[in-house]
């Protein structure tokens, strides 16, 4: 690998999808791309990353994009932002909404255990909010990450990350070695390919925003403009969630941390009468 | 220090699981089989028990039920940790009253995030 090959490859990972590679990672890029090398039949990653300079071939530049994304993922990760939609987000909107669609987007929804889970605490919570129909949208850029997604399909190991068993039988049937979600909750999400370095509008209005561990990967002005547009996008009254080492300070004061509540951003226009921050 | 009682026939197993469990601070006790188990519970109630399915003399499921007849014995949390990866199994695991379920293999991570599902940690 030259240097100059680094850097192309570098300049065009961020210019696909924000990913910020930094210094020294030929490691990474070593064990991300030689499959993709395999796969197309390069003699090895230099190779892959000259052609990739030389020729401009879209279908190779969307692949070494998507195996260059870090896609760990697991059921209710870091349990708190699913406690909290269904303890305190949920409660609040449905009072403030009395009946339909509460919308939620997942803007980096990977393999899909993020929306899942959502589905199944909405599952639970049904009962009591009878007249709310939650919406979920899962979007993610990579192609590979939102066919695994649609399919429901989990590893033995992937559906003991973070699934209380009780989920699992209600929610699982076993085919072969894997587990895959009923077909219910499988069509209770709508999965798309979005890119958040573009123009988000055509998302529509949401009310509750899961934005975890993929603002991580972009600099500061990227993370800036992706913070803003969810902005304009989220409901007055509406939460955003981002990651465990994530947050809008320093970046956007468009959101502001929810006091007491990790993770959690309310925006920072909203009117006082917010249904996020009655429950504060 | 909350104990927990490691029963399976596989020594390496044990081990295994011993060493995951005096990492998160446990007191680990080991039975080889149901039959061993249910004497260390008369003797003394761990708080967790860390169960396999199949073993020679008396198996998971024949000792779960034993258990819960015993004084006290509804006071331990029972995860079934085992080959055993269907439905069925699972199941009848959990209406017989274990809390949680590992399915072979399984590693730091996954007991772990078991056992702190049922609250041990
Ligand atoms: C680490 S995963 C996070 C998954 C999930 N939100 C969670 O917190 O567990 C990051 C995801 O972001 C996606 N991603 C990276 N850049 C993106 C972009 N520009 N637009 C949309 N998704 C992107 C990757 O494909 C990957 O699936």
């Amino acid at each position: 690998m030259t240097p100059e090959d680094i850097e192309h490859l570098a300049a065009t990972l961020k210019a696909r999808s924000g990913l910020i590679l930094g210094s020294d990672k030929t490691y990474l890029i070593e064990s991300r791309l030689s499959p993709v090398a395999r796969r197309e039949g390069f003699a090895n990653v230099s190779a892959l990353l000259s052609a990739l300079r030389t020729k401009r071939d879209e279908k190779l530049m969307a692949s070494v994009t998507d195996a260059m994304t870090t896609n760990e993922t697991f059921f209710f990760r870091d349990k708190a932002p699913f406690d909290q939609f269904k303890s305190d987000i949920l409660p609040a909107l449905a009072k403030a909404r009395l009946s339909g669609d509460l919308k939620v987007w997942c803007a980096a929804c990977s393999t899909g255990q993020e929306p899942y889970s959502l589905a199944m605490l909405m599952d639970e919570a049904k009962p009591q909010f009878p007249r709310i129909n939650l919406d979920i949208l899962a979007t993610d850029i990579s192609d590979r990450c939102l066919e695994k997604a649609q399919a429901g399909l989990y590893t033995q190991f992937e559906v003991q990350r973070g699934l209380p068993i009780t989920m699992m039988v209600k929610h699982f049937e076993k085919v072969d070695e894997m587990w895959r979600i009923s077909p219910k909750l499988r069509s209770s999400i709508r999965f798309k390919k979005l890119n958040l370095l573009e123009d988000l509008r055509s998302v529509g209005r949401q009310d509750v925003i899961y934005c975890r561990n993929v603002l991580i990967y972009f600099d500061i002005e990227t993370k800036k403009r992706v913070l803003e547009q969810m902005a304009t996008l989220l409901a007055d009254d509406g939460c955003l969630f981002l990651g465990a080492a994530e947050t809008v300070l320093g970046i956007t004061d468009a959101f502001k941390p929810m006091p007491g509540m990790r993770g959690l951003y309310i925006k920072n226009a909203a009117s006082a009468q917010t249904g996020a921050r009655r429950t504060a | 220090m909350k104990t927990c009682l490691v029963v399976d026939d596989s020594r390496v197993i044990r081990k295994v699981a011993r060493r995951i469990l005096e990492n998160l601070q446990f007191e680990v006790a080991e039975a080889n089989d149901g039959a061993e188990a249910l004497k260390s519970c008369k003797e003394k109630m761990p708080a967790a028990i860390l169960l396999d399915w199949n073993m020679p003399v008396m198996d998971g499921i024949t000792f779960l039920r034993a258990l819960r007849k015993e004084d006290g014995g509804k006071a331990p949390i029972v995860v079934f940790c085992t080959t055993e990866n269907d439905l069925a199994h699972i199941t009848e695991a959990l209406t017989e009253g274990a809390s949680e379920y590992i399915m072979k293999p399984f590693d730091g991570e996954i007991l772990e995030a078991k056992f702190s599902e049922v609250g041990l940690l």
